[in-house]
């Protein structure tokens, strides 16, 4: 029994942590309704700093001067973030947003291994709190009961300052309505800074404090973020108690599950979150979001068929691509196919994000359970390669399915969180369950049938599928199917109103895009001959909404082209330096605040505004029809 | 008018948020081909009225029945299946699709093909869309993306996709809001046309009393979620509990514009 207790209390010592995160996540939401995602970044700058501070110059400020002041400095370079960056995507589409902040988590992460380097450091333990009570014989860390206290004092503190101070009482308004607030002569500047400062300060804490409990390392701050976007669900984006009780539940789930489930604890903060997702969509203490900023990829142009010469133009690309192992050499060709595999990937999200308005943060679950399914029908079952590649998107298809319903409940920043979240939970099923998946050391020897065994050969059959895959998903995009889901994308009102059952058409595009994904997986599992975790993981999922991005949200060109480049970019910047995260990182940022567009759609506006204007006789028609090339 | 052989039948209608009754056991019919205002002043109720008769809005009591089969509560596109267009306060349109093609999803619906992965939508009863754009007067724009139009435009582009299912009812909330004055009367005659030439019933709510005397033939006047007037323009004109609330408002047009109303 007294062991039961020690795990509740153990549990609620962990939320402590989470629930600092959280609230900075809400309060910071709440009034810029941005989704920070470097919220883990600040977090683990936090503990960084709070090592450096504690190791360096504890004489100076002691052990919890230095908890403190690392908070602080963290807090101010979160001030210059929000100065520099954040100021300039307010008004962009939350997809947008994520993206910034997730390409500046990937500096950080590059920028703390540069400094800390990339060992797990291990910080002190805090004075006078090093021992354990006895509790019925079990060991409760003295620091673990501080933890526990301190949850319920920080909420209690953030409530005083929200209902006690002026500053509080305005923060409030501006959660309601921000313009009317800018409207009263209210500093909106200042007062988006100093709630960012505010929400930086408890996540860097968070961090802090968790030094004598855990080392310090460059992977926390993705850790942390999954586990803070499963409370902000379950709790309420926005919601400060909301994310108290999720924070409690998630830990005290985490906890138990360990003891249920050994082996995939995680499946059980799933189904609590899918249970609260059908029970009340916006969280337990969440309330119903406005609509939706209008997503990417609204052209101003409508979508047309390919003209003619565009169908002539495909051909001819495609017919230059396939004479790529006449000149190239077979490491061309390993590039060439993953290049290809990846365009598939990029256009069936493009067709769930552009077409389907529904941008996802986990995309990358559905590619690597298409990859797993491939080796599981391979390993395990020893079927041959062209039943595994039939059969094996399957699973991918299944995880759609599931996955896509929940999804499709929601919109905008609560779709992209809560598909990351699932991505996370695939990508942790693979990592834990080792029996099945061989977890970390994933699945070797997935080699491709003697026929296609040549880099040639695979490179042909690579770009013969991603050919079929992008001429399908184009025709779907002109299909009555494709026309109803954009109608879901542009009204949902208006759908409804002519009789179109706007969910079961998501979830159907939903299913689609997850397939497509998983046939991607399915070939990046042959022409890698393994499967690992990472390819289900975050990194994989922000890839392909990079390259969607990069080349241009508006076209179905832009995502193949987005994916080549990029994928040419990474291959090369992996390889000739070790500040890929870095490079990446500031790639995303300046995309994401200076070509919005991408490649394409700045091209085209280019030539639309007469900048290019030599190209524009030849290419009047193409700017037409291009809309989905 | 309101013959046995109601096209829509509404019976003691209710709804409260919280403590507030917002409508309150409001009952009418609506015969084929009749056009019926639904007026009061602004929280009188007609919004969520309208909401709760296309199924946006579920009610707390009462029935609507349309054509004899009782509709209440089903959601907005079942309602649609069964023959009621909708046009919005604020026109509801696909701004990336060209005008024709918003017709046409609304005739992929109709058609029951939307999860048809094959066909070409551009060429899909291109026709028919081009009639029903004919119709309402915005056949020229064709192929303009449909965010480009006039606002006076893409109302009459929303009662074109109103149309695409052949409705038996069309539910117009404020069709005129927004309007420049002479759009509104000619946009009002096109659907008074309309309603008379297939025998459409509808029921419109609006703030302009030129645009609600001079089209409708019967109406309704809702005041705190009750109804207290209601019948011909001529005698919702000389109620006095009308002429209380409205005062200074509608009955202007008295004067003004009796001599011109038959035009």
């Amino acid at each position: 029994m007294s062991f039961y207790v020690v795990q509740f209390l153990s549990g609620l010592a962990s939320a402590a942590a989470l629930f600092l995160v959280a609230s900075g996540l809400s309060i910071i939401f709440g009034v810029t309704r941005i989704v920070n995602f470097a919220h883990g970044a600040f977090y683990m700058l936090g503990a960084y700093v709070a090592f450096s501070l504690t190791e360096r110059l504890s004489g100076t400020l002691g052990f919890w001067g230095g908890i403190i002041a690392a908070a602080v400095i963290v807090a101010l370079i979160g001030v210059l973030v929000e100065m520099l960056l954040l100021r300039r995507i307010y008004r962009s589409p939350e997809l947008f947003q994520l993206l910034a902040t997730f390409g500046l988590t990937l500096m950080v992460e590059d920028l703390a291994v540069l400094i800390w380097g990339p060992d797990d450091l291990l910080g002190r333990r805090a004075p006078g709190l090093r021992g354990a009570f006895d509790f019925f014989g079990q060991a409760i860390p003295t620091y673990d009961v501080l933890l526990m206290v301190l949850g319920p004092v920080v909420l209690g503190a953030l409530w005083l300052l929200f209902h006690r101070t002026r500053w509080g009482v305005l923060v409030r308004a501006a959660t309601q309505d921000r313009d009317m607030v800018a409207a009263l002569g209210v500093n909106q500047k200042w007062l988006f800074t100093s709630v960012f400062a505010l929400g930086v300060f408890l996540a860097a804490l968070g961090g802090a404090l968790q030094i004598p409990r855990d080392a310090v390392n460059h992977t926390m701050d993705l850790r942390i973020i999954v586990d803070v976007f499963v409370v902000v669900v379950i709790g309420g984006l926005g919601s400060i108690t909301g994310a108290f009780v999720a924070a409690v539940l998630v830990s005290e789930l985490n906890a138990f599950g360990i003891l249920i489930f050994p082996k995939i604890s995680i499946i059980l903060v799933f189904l609590v979150m899918a249970v609260v997702l059908i029970v009340r969509p916006w969280g337990l203490f969440g309330k119903p979001e406005a609509a939706a900023r209008q997503t990417p990829g609204l052209a101003v142009q409508p979508w047309r068929p390919l003209s003619s010469q565009a169908r002539l133009a495909f051909v001819g690309v495609l017919i230059l691509a396939a004479a790529l192992p006449l000149l190239g050499s077979n490491y061309a060709l390993i590039v060439g196919a993953e290049i290809a595999i990846f365009v598939i990937f990029a256009v069936s999200l493009h067709f769930l994000m552009s077409v389907g308005g529904m941008a996802s943060f986990g995309h990358a679950a559905y590619f690597g359970l298409g990859a797993y399914g491939v080796a599981f029908l391979a390993k395990l079952a020893g079927l041959p390669m062209i039943a595994c590649l039939l059969l094996g998107p399957l699973l991918g298809l299944f995880g759609a399915i599931v996955f896509g319903w929940f999804a499709v409940q929601l919109s905008g920043v609560y779709f992209a969180m809560l598909t990351l979240a699932f991505a996370q939970i695939v990508w942790s099923i693979a990592f834990q369950w080792v029996d099945v998946t061989g977890g970390d050391n994933g699945i070797l020897g997935v080699w491709p049938a003697a026929l296609v065994a040549t880099p040639a050969r695979f490179y042909w059959l690579a770009l013969a599928i991603t050919a079929l895959s992008v001429v399908v998903l184009r025709v779907l995009v002109f299909s009555p199917f494709g026309y109803a889901l954009r109608a879901t994308r542009d009204s949902g009102l208006r759908s409804e109103a002519i009789g179109i059952n706007s969910k079961r058409i998501q979830w159907t595009a939903f299913v689609i895009a997850g397939t497509f994904a998983a046939l991607a997986g399915a070939l990046f599992a042959y022409l890698k001959g393994s499967v690992f975790p990472d390819n289900a993981g975050i990194a994989l999922s922000v890839d392909s909404l990079v390259m969607v991005l990069l080349g241009g949200v508006e076209t179905v060109s832009g995502a193949v082209v987005g994916a080549i480049v990029y994928k040419a970019l990474s291959i090369w910047l992996v390889s000739y330096t070790e500040l890929s995260k870095l490079v990446m990182g500031a790639v995303i940022v300046l995309l994401v605040v200076m070509f919005p567009k991408g490649i394409v759609g700045t091209f085209d506006s280019l030539i639309e505004s007469g900048r290019l204007s030599f190209l524009k006789r030849g290419s009047s028609r193409a700017t037409q029809t291009e809309g989905a090339e | 008018m309101s013959g046995a052989a109601a096209l829509l039948s509404v019976d003691d209608l209710t709804k409260s948020y919280g403590g507030v009754h917002a409508v309150r056991g409001v009952s009418f019919k609506l015969a084929a081909g009749e056009i019926l205002a639904l007026i009061g002043p602004n929280g009188a109720g007609k919004s969520t009225c309208f909401d709760m008769l296309n199924g946006q809005r579920k009610p707390d009591r009462g029935r609507v029945q349309l054509l004899g089969q009782d509709i209440t509560g089903q959601p907005p596109r079942r309602v649609w299946r069964l023959g009621v267009g909708r046009t919005f306060q604020i026109t509801a349109t696909f701004p990336t699709m060209t005008v024709r093609e918003n017709v046409q999803v609304a005739l992929v619906s109709y058609a029951s093909q939307i999860f048809n992965l094959w066909r070409s939508t551009p060429d899909f009863q291109r026709d028919e869309a081009d009639r029903l754009l004919a119709l309402v007067g915005v056949e020229g724009y064709a192929e303009r993306p449909c965010g480009e139009l006039a606002y006076g435009d893409l109302k009459r582009l929303e009662l074109a996709i109103a149309l695409a299912n052949q409705p038996k009812l069309l539910l117009m909330d404020e069709p005129t809001a927004g309007m420049a004055p002479r759009d509104r009367i000619e946009l009002m005659r096109l659907t008074a046309r309309i309603a008379r030439e297939q025998s459409i019933g509808v029921l419109f709510t609006e703030h302009d009393m030129d645009v609600v005397f001079e089209h409708a033939d019967r109406i309704l006047v809702l005041n705190r979620g009750t109804l207290i007037a209601e019948g011909s323009p001529e005698d919702v004109r000389r109620d006095p509990q009308v002429r209380a609330i409205y005062l200074g408002e509608g009955l202007v047009y008295d004067a003004r514009h009796q001599e011109g109303a038959g035009t």
